[in-house]
C-alpha cells in the first residue's frame, strides 16, 4: 500500500521516515492529551477541585510548564546505582510503548507498520516494559525500588496470560492475527443477521473485553493494581530514585502506554478506526479513521482512569489470586465458548 | 581519559552495594527496610524498621522521638494560662481536646467548677475537635490504601468544621480557648444554626465514605482480618479509644469517666466491634463521628444560659497538690498528671498521650504480615506524630 491520500507516490524509505516520525508524534501527543484531560482535569473534577488553572486558558499549558520544569531539573544518579542500567531503564520502558503503537492501524493507509501477525506482535512487545522496570528497580540500589521492580515483574507476568487468552477469543472470531484484518472483520461482521453496525467484538466477546480491561489495568500498573509504585508503601517503587528527564520518560511511558493499550483494546473490541456506515476503503477514512480511533481510545482510557481514581489498591497476594484463580479460568471458559459457537455458526 | 578518584570510589562502592544486596537476597538474613522517618505512610516522622523476608515482615520495631518537642518540660517554665497554647500542639488535628483535660486538672486542684454554659460549649468544641480529627482519618485511610479521592472529600468537609471552630475561637487549628474556670468567650451570633448545618454535612460525608470505602470489596479485602488485636492484648498494651473499642471492650471515658463534661446529659451510645481487626477500628471511628455529630446537635439544642466564666482570681495560682484527669480524646485516653507546689506554673506535668500507647503495639502486630499490611495497620491504628512524641 502507498500513501495515496495526498495522491503522492512516496519511496519506501520516505514512507518509513514519515511513519517513524508519525509514531513518535502519536505517542507524545497521546500521552500529553491523556495527562491533561484525565490526570489534570478529570481527576480534579472527581475530587471536587479545579486542577491547574493558571498556565494558559483553563490550565491547558500546564503540561508545557511541567515538561520545562522536569527538563531543567538536575539529573541525579544515586552513588551506588549501576549507572548504565539506571540510565537505560526509562528508554526501554518508552521503547515498549512505541513498539505497541507502531502496530495499531489508524486508517486504511494510515498505519505505521502493518504486520501479518499484528496482535501477536503487540502482545509480545508489551512485555518489554517489564524489562525496563526490572532494570530500574535493580539498578537504583534502593530497597524500595527493588521491591517495586520485583512486584512489577510478578504482576506483569501474571497478567500477561489472561490478556493473551482474552485476545485469543477475538482472534478465533476474526480468523486473523492482522490488526487491519480484525478491524475489517468487525466492520463486515453481523450480529444474528443484523449488519447495521457490523460486529464490534465488545458485543460477542464481552467477557474477553472485561478480562482485557482488567489485565490492561494491571499491565499499566494503574490503581487498583499500582503496587509497583504504591506511594504510601514503597514511596514511588521503581521510580523512587529517578528525577528530571529520566523521570519524565517514565511519566510519558506511563500515560502513553495507557493510550497504546487503549488503542489496542479499541481496535480489538470497539471496531478500531472503522465507523458503521462508512466505506472501509475510502480515502477519506485516512483522516476520519484516526479521529474515530482517538475517540475510542479516549473512551477506553476514561474507564482506566475512572477506576484508577476510585479504587484502593490490592495486596500483592490478592492480585495474584485474582489473576490465577479467576481471570485465567474465566478466559479459558471464554475461549471454549467462542470455539463452540464459532463451530456451531 | 583519566579516571578521577571520585569515579573510582563510586565504582568500588557500587560493587560493594551490589554484593550487599545479593547477600541480603540470598541468605536467610532478610532485608531490613526503613519506613521513615521520612516516608509517605507515617504522616510525620515516625520511623519503623522492619526486617523483610520477601514481602513478609519477620520483625518490626518502632523508633519514635524524631519530633520530641519537650512539652512536659516546657510546661514547668510557663504559667497556667500559657500552657494551653503548648498542649494545643500535641494532637494537632483535634487541638481543643488537648486543652480540656489539662484545664480540668487545674480546676480540680483549685476546686473551681465551670458554669453549665461553659461546660456545654466545652463539650461541643471537644466533640467538634473529634469530628475534625476523625474526618481527616477517614480521608487519609483511602490514601494509605491507594485511593486518593476520599482524602479530598475529607479536606473539603473538615474545612466547614474548622470554620465553625474558628468562628468561636479565632483559630482553625490551635484555638487556645479553654480557660481555668470557663471559656474565653461566648458563642457568636447564629453559630448554633450554622453548626447544625455543618453537622448534617458531616453525616453526609460519613455516608459518602461508607459507600466509597467501607462498602468497597478491595477495601474490605485489605482490612478485614488484618492486624487482629485480641481484647486482652489490647488491654495489656494500654490501647485506648477506638482501637480498644474495636476489640470489643466497651469502655469510653466520656460515659464511664467522672470528668466535668456534659456528655452524660445527652443521648448517645458507645460503639464497639467484636473483630478487633483493621476494618473494625475504621468502622468504630466512622460510627463515632456520626455519634459525635449527634452529641453536638443535642448540646446545641439544650444550651443553658448564664455566664461562661466562674469567679477566678486575676492571677491564677494553683494550690499545692496533685491531680490526674483523663478524657476520651479523638485518639484515645489523654491524661494530665498535674503536680502543683502553689506557684504560678505547675511543678511537673506528665502527659499520658493516647498515640504513644497505641503505637506501642505495632511491633507485636507487624510480625508475619505483608508489606502492604504494615500500611493498613498503621493507618487503622491512627496516630498523630505530635501525640506520640509530645
Amino acid at each position: 500500500m502507498t500513501a495515496s491520500l495526498l495522491a503522492i507516490e512516496l519511496a519506501y524509505w520516505q514512507q518509513t521516515v514519515l511513519r517513524s516520525v508519525g509514531v513518535l508524534a502519536a505517542v507524545l501527543l497521546l500521552a500529553g492529551t491523556l495527562v491533561y484531560v484525565f490526570l489534570f482535569k478529570m481527576m480534579s473534577f472527581m475530587q471536587s477541585r479545579l486542577g491547574p488553572m493558571e498556565a494558559g486558558p483553563y490550565g491547558s499549558m500546564q503540561l508545557l510548564a511541567e515538561v520545562g520544569k522536569w527538563i531543567q531539573k538536575e539529573d541525579i544518579i544515586p552513588w551506588r546505582a549501576d549507572r548504565r542500567l539506571f540510565a537505560m531503564a526509562p528508554y526501554v520502558v518508552v521503547l515498549a510503548v512505541f513498539l505497541i503503537l507502531a502496530a495499531v492501524p489508524f486508517g486504511p493507509d494510515a498505519w505505521f507498520t502493518d504486520l501479518d501477525v499484528g496482535i501477536f506482535y503487540v502482545l509480545a512487545v508489551s512485555s518489554i516494559s517489564v524489562l525496563g522496570i526490572l532494570l530500574a528497580g535493580w539498578a537504583s540500589a534502593n530497597k524500595y525500588s527493588l521491591l517495586g521492580g520485583l512486584r512489577a515483574a510478578g504482576q506483569l507476568i501474571a497478567y500477561e496470560l489472561p490478556m493473551v487468552l482474552a485476545v485469543v477469543g477475538v482472534v478465533i472470531q476474526a480468523g486473523t492475527l492482522n490488526m487491519q484484518g480484525i478491524v475489517a472483520a468487525q466492520a463486515d461482521g453481523e450480529i444474528f443477521g443484523f449488519s447495521g453496525i457490523g460486529n464490534p467484538y465488545i458485543i460477542t466477546q464481552f467477557v474477553g473485553f472485561f478480562i482485557f480491561l482488567v489485565s490492561m489495568q494491571a499491565e499499566l500498573t494503574q490503581a487498583p493494581f499500582d503496587m509497583p509504585i504504591a506511594e504510601s508503601e514503597l514511596v514511588s517503587g521503581y521510580m523512587t530514585e529517578y528525577s528530571g528527564m529520566r523521570f519524565l520518560l517514565f511519566f510519558i511511558a506511563e500515560f502513553a502506554s495507557v493510550g497504546a493499550f487503549s488503542a489496542v483494546a479499541a481496535t480489538l473490541f470497539l471496531g478500531g478506526w472503522a465507523l458503521p456506515g462508512m466505506d472501509l476503503d475510502a480515502d477519506y477514512m485516512n483522516v476520519v479513521g484516526p479521529i474515530v480511533l482517538l475517540v475510542k481510545i479516549m473512551l477506553v482510557s476514561f474507564v482506566v482512569f475512572w477506576v484508577r481514581f476510585t479504587y484502593p489498591r490490592f495486596r500483592e497476594d490478592q492480585l495474584q489470586q485474582l489473576a490465577w484463580k479467576f481471570l485465567i479460568p474465566l478466559s479459558l471458559v471464554n475461549i471454549l465458548a467462542t470455539m463452540a459457537l464459532k463451530v456451531a455458526w | 581519559m583519566t579516571v578521577t578518584e571520585r569515579q573510582q570510589l563510586a565504582y568500588v562502592d557500587a560493587q560493594a552495594a551490589e554484593g550487599r544486596v545479593n547477600v541480603e537476597l540470598e541468605t536467610d538474613e532478610g532485608m531490613v527496610i526503613n519506613l521513615g522517618p521520612q516516608h509517605p505512610a507515617t504522616h510525620g516522622t515516625l520511623r519503623i524498621t522492619a526486617k523483610l523476608d520477601g514481602e513478609q515482615v519477620v520483625w518490626a520495631d518502632v523508633v519514635p522521638g524524631y519530633m520530641h518537642r519537650g512539652y512536659e518540660k516546657l510546661t514547668e517554665v510557663r504559667t497556667y494560662p500559657q500552657i494551653t497554647t503548648l498542649v494545643n500542639r500535641i494532637d494537632w488535628l483535634g487541638s481543643f481536646a488537648n486543652e480540656v483535660p489539662f484545664i480540668l486538672a487545674a480546676e480540680r486542684l483549685m476546686e473551681i467548677e465551670a458554669p453549665p454554659r461553659a461546660r456545654h460549649i466545652r463539650t461541643i468544641l471537644f466533640e467538634m475537635a473529634r469530628i475534625a480529627n476523625i474526618v481527616l482519618f477517614l480521608g487519609d485511610l483511602g490514601v494509605q490504601l491507594g485511593a486518593v479521592t476520599p482524602a479530598f472529600y475529607a479536606f473539603r468537609d473538615r474545612e466547614h468544621v474548622l470554620d465553625q471552630i474558628e468562628a468561636v475561637t479565632g483559630g482553625r487549628f490551635h484555638p487556645n480557648f479553654d480557660r481555668i474556670g470557663g471559656l474565653r468567650d461566648d458563642l457568636p451570633k447564629g453559630w448554633v444554626a450554622d453548626t447544625k448545618a455543618v453537622m448534617a454535612r458531616i453525616r453526609d460525608f460519613c455516608d459518602e465514605v461508607e459507600a466509597l470505602l467501607f462498602g468497597n470489596e478491595i477495601f474490605q479485602a485489605r482490612t478485614r482480618g488484618v492486624g487482629v488485636i485480641p481484647p486482652e492484648v489490647a488491654l495489656s498494651y494500654g490501647l485506648t479509644g477506638a482501637n480498644l473499642r474495636a476489640t470489643g471492650v466497651d469502655w469510653d471515658l466520656r460515659r464511664d469517666g467522672d470528668v466535668g463534661l456534659a456528655h452524660r446529659e445527652v443521648d448517645w451510645r458507645v460503639w464497639t466491634h467484636p473483630d478487633g481487626d483493621s476494618f473494625a477500628r475504621c468502622w468504630v471511628r466512622l460510627q463515632e463521628t456520626r455519634e459525635a455529630t449527634g452529641i453536638v446537635d443535642q448540646l446545641c439544642d439544650g444550651l443553658p444560659g448564664g455566664p461562661i466564666m466562674a469567679k477566678v482570681p486575676r492571677i491564677i495560682k494553683v494550690p499545692a497538690g496533685e491531680a490526674y484527669v483523663a478524657t476520651e480524646n479523638p485518639l484515645g485516653v489523654t491524661g494530665y498528671y498535674l503536680v502543683s507546689k502553689g506557684d504560678l506554673g505547675p511543678f511537673r506535668v506528665k502527659i499520658r498521650s493516647a498515640s504513644f500507647s497505641n503505637v506501642s503495639i505495632v511491633p507485636w502486630l507487624l510480625r508475619g504480615v505483608y508489606v502492604p499490611d504494615i500500611i493498613t495497620i498503621l493507618a487503622s491504628l491512627y496516630f498523630i506524630l505530635g501525640d506520640i512524641d509530645r
